[in-house]
Order: C-alpha cells, then structure tokens, then sequence
C-alpha cells in the first residue's frame, strides 16, 4: 500500500432541505440522506463496507441503533461504529471512519445523523450516575448548562453579552443567502439583547434552532476517491478528547477543543493561521467563544473581543465561520448539528457554497464538533479537511 | 420567589447512604482513604485512585457561588416558579456542586457569594440540599 492510499476523502455529503418532517420516522430521514450522500459521490449502495451512527434512535426495547439501521438501509459492512457523544458524534465518526479506512477495515463509509424534536419533542431518560445530582435543579433544557458556562467567562475576562450577541448576528447574515435556513432574517446585536431571557445570561437568541432533519457524508479510501468524478476533499489530520466534571473539579470555561484542536493541526501538520474556513459547533454563542480560544485563534478569554467588528463574517472576516447559518440560524437537525459542520465545510471545500459567503479560494477548512453540555460534561471532535488539490 | 419543587430523585444503589443522609438533614462528602480525594458525587469507590476504601465525612455545607444562572423558562415541574437560580456551588472542602440558592433576590446575586446549605422536603418524604446566601 502507497502513503498516499492510507488517506482518507470525503467523497459526498448531504443536508436534509427540509427543517420540519412531521410525516416521516426518523430511520426514514436517515435513509433519505444517506441515498443523498450517495448520489452526490456518484457511489451505489454496495459500495458501502463501513456505517456509522450515533444512539439517538432511541430504540426500544433493544437499543442496537447501528446494527438495525444498517438492515434498514441494506447495508453489508466490515466496520461499524455507534458512538454516542451527542452533537459532536457525526464528526467523531469522520474521524473513525478516516481510522479505519487507513487500517484497512473498510473502503467507503457512511455517516448517517437525524433526528425530529421539533414534530416530536422527546425528553431524556433519567437513569444515568450523574443524573440524581443535576437533573432534579431546574435546569432549563441544555440551555442552563451553557448559561453556567458563559457567566463564569463574563467575571472571569469581561465578556459581554453585546460579544455573545455577534455570534448569532454573524450566523444570521450568512443564513440570509440560504434559502432552506430555518432563520434568515438579519439580526442586530440589539435585537439579541431584547429577546426574551431563557437561562441568564442567555437570551433566547443566544441558542440554536430546534429543527427535524439531518445530514449524511461518505468517507472513502484515496483507491475510491481516485474513481470518482466530483472533488474529494481529504481528511488531513484529526482529534478527539472528553471533559467531564472531574471529581467536581470542572472548569466552565474551556472546551475539550483545547485538547482536540492540538491533536488535528499537529496530525495535519497545519497551525491556525493556515485555516481558512472554520464549521464551529454553535449550540449557543458561547459555545463558539469558548471553542474559538480552545483552538488556538485566539488567547484565552479574548474570544469576546475576537468576535467583535465582524471577524466571523464571510467571506471577507478574519475567521469566517458557519457559512450556512449554522445551527444558530440554519439547522440543528435532532438537537444535534455536526453532520452540517462537515457538510458546510465541504461545500466551502469544494466553492460550493452561496456565492455570497464563499470564502475565496478556499484551501483548508477547520471542523470543531461539541457534544454533551460545556456546563458538566462534553466531547470535542476537531477535523482538518484540505482541498482535494491540497 | 415561588418555593422550588423538592422531586424525588432516583439514584444508584451505591449512593443509598448519601441520600439517606440528605433525607436526615446531614450532607456527607465522600473521601477516598486511598488518596485522600474528595469524590463528589459519591459513587462508592475513587475514580482518582481506584481504591474502594472511601468513607462518607460530614461536610460543613459552606461554599462559596462559583457560576450561576436565573433561570427564566423553567422546565417540567420548576414550571411556574420563576425567576429561581441554578448555581454552581464551590464547597469549602473543594468539590464544585450544582444546586440552587433560594430565599434571596435573584438579581443581587454574584459569583463569589459566600452561601450555606439548608435543606428542603417535599410532602411525600423526598428532600434535597439547597443553598442560601450568607
């Protein structure tokens, strides 16, 4: 095997157009997108050997997610892969898929995510061993968490929520080219600040969307990749890390990024300044002023300031970040948006993206997933994806 | 302020003593004999060390506010009872615990508040730990 075959592509990419499904299952919505990823690598069902997917099928009474999906779509597979660290776990399993395909396990890969809380809102199950100790306060959703989360980083560097606020405004601007975008009215800093307050000091325009949908990717092998026609992009360097509350230990104001980042820029060889276009994990504002001084565009605690003067905002800021709208403003399809992470940065890949928010030559793209809440427990996934010429 | 909900809350049968503690109004830490770690939440070994030799110590349930947030959009049964904070306490013995800080004015609250534990039941027998400014 040559070096240059041990590398991983990604070879087709899919997001659901719609933002709400009442009419079909979530195992359907899985399928319509994986039969979208399919089509737009030009690959067949039977090309897939390798199939990943996370645990939120909820399945009852067994909750074998990946083996039933894999029936359910027809698939025959040498590898499969169902980790389950919520919203980060699609780029997680790029990430795996990338792995296994350099081992020699599979040759294409699939990566499903779907989900319908917006037709069918559905609770978490309590049963978990931290459950008794966080789940009885009144937590307002995963919103309280994040809440926790930016008021220690607001007393600890002087973050505002005006700061905050340029998040969704910056994620508001690019969803207005985007015409599946759940949200595309332009928001001003002002307008975030007088929306209503869910968790102090979050705003309800500090969160993300709730939407049904989903998205797909393929990962291939470079042998696949050559015989394809449409441009791969390729899978450069990779890392994952968990942060859990330690004993009690927890610190509210960094991300495992600060551990993933490292690993993906020193695997692709690459530094922050090199990047050209970042996918970042926006649950809540504060989740990308945190994730954006974790991976190194900043010092700690200047990612407030960071944002200020429209740095995120494509294609001209310094960082242009989350071109579809992101889950701000676009789509957090099942409370869970890494799948888009991946597809967006694809896209801008690949001068795919709307015209307006396509970042100029656009070389190497950064994706940072968060799963879990930064206020207890998370797990980071950063991917450093390069064009297929780069 | 609404008085707060006090939920039953299911646990681990390796917790049983931390929570019949809270029931008798006693908040007990745990503490590995191995390496001396406070463990919190009590689960019956220490992740640290890997020992199983941890005992459950009385706390002095003073702390300090470490983060907090008012929650205005409560969920299930908090519904109704806003504005109430959910906190992030720093007990003096070190762990940093969620919970809420009742009887005050949300809005004066700030991190760094010095608080003290109290505890509260519900009228079927359930009872929780909660935290009051100083």
């Amino acid at each position: 095997m040559t070096e240059a075959d041990r590398g991983a592509y990604i070879a087709g990419v899919f997001e659901h157009p719609r933002r709400e499904i009442p009419e079909l299952s979530t195992p359907r919505i899985h399928a319509e997108v994986a039969f979208g990823a399919l089509a737009d690598a030009g690959l067949d069902r039977s090309d897939i050997d390798g199939y990943l997917c996370d645990g939120s099928q909820n399945f009852r009474p067994v909750a074998f997610g990946v083996l039933s999906m894999a029936e359910y779509l027809g698939l025959e597979c040498t590898y499969l892969d169902s980790t389950e660290t919520g919203g980060s776990a699609p780029v997680v399993q790029v990430a795996h898929a990338a792995a296994a395909i350099a081992a020699g396990k599979c040759q294409a890969a699939l990566v499903t995510s779907a989900g319908r809380p917006r037709s069918a809102p559905t609770s978490f199950e309590r049963g978990s061993p931290e459950g008794s100790y966080e789940d009885v306060w009144g937590m307002s959703g995963a919103v309280t968490g994040y809440a926790l989360s930016a008021q220690r980083h607001m007393h600890e560097f002087g973050t505002t929520s005006a700061q905050l606020a340029e998040v969704k405004v910056a994620a508001s601007l690019h969803a207005q080219h985007n015409p599946n975008a759940f949200l595309r009215d332009v928001v001003s800093v002002e307008e975030v600040l007088e929306s209503p307050m869910v968790s102090s000091p979050l705003h309800r325009l500090d969160c993300c969307v709730v939407t049904d949908g989903g998205g797909a990717c393929i990962v291939v092998s470079g042998a696949v990749a050559r015989k394809l026609s449409r441009p791969c992009v390729r899978v450069m360097g990779a890392g994952e890390a968990v942060r859990h509350s330690d004993l009690g230990r927890l610190s509210l104001t960094s991300t495992a990024a600060a551990v993933s980042g490292p690993m993906a820029f020193a695997a692709a060889g690459v530094s922050p300044r090199d990047i050209d276009y970042v996918s970042l994990y926006d649950s809540f504002t504060i989740t990308v002023i945190e994730t954006i001084e974790d991976l190194g565009f900043c010092e700690k605690g200047e990612g407030g300031r960071f944002v200020m003067d429209g740095a995120l905002v494509a294609p001209h800021g310094r960082l242009p970040f989350n071109t579809d709208g992101g889950g701000m403003c676009n789509n957090h399809p099942g409370n869970r948006g890494g799948i888009t992470k991946v597809v967006e940065a694809v896209r801008q890949l690949r001068s795919e993206a709307f015209p307006a928010v396509q970042v100029p030559d656009c070389g190497l793209a950064l994706v940072n997933g968060t799963g879990g809440n930064i206020g207890t427990r998370m797990a980071s996934a950063t991917l450093i994806l390069g064009r297929g010429d780069a | 302020m609404t008085a707060l909900p006090v939920p039953e809350v299911p646990h681990l049968r390796e917790a049983e003593a931390f929570w019949s503690g809270i029931a008798a109004g006693e908040f007990l830490l745990e503490r590995c004999r191995g390496c001396g770690a406070v463990v919190w939440y009590p689960r019956g070994f220490c992740p640290s060390c890997g020992s199983s030799d941890v005992t459950l110590e009385p706390a002095s349930g003073e702390g300090t506010v470490y983060s907090f947030s008012v929650v205005h959009r409560g969920a299930g049964e908090y519904r109704g009872c806003e504005p109430y904070v959910v906190a992030y306490v720093e007990l003096d013995e070190g762990p940093r615990i969620l919970t809420n800080v009742v009887g005050g004015d949300p809005d004066s609250l700030v991190i760094g508040a010095r608080v003290r534990m109290v505890f509260e039941r519900g009228p079927d027998g359930s009872a929780l730990y909660r935290f009051t400014t100083v």
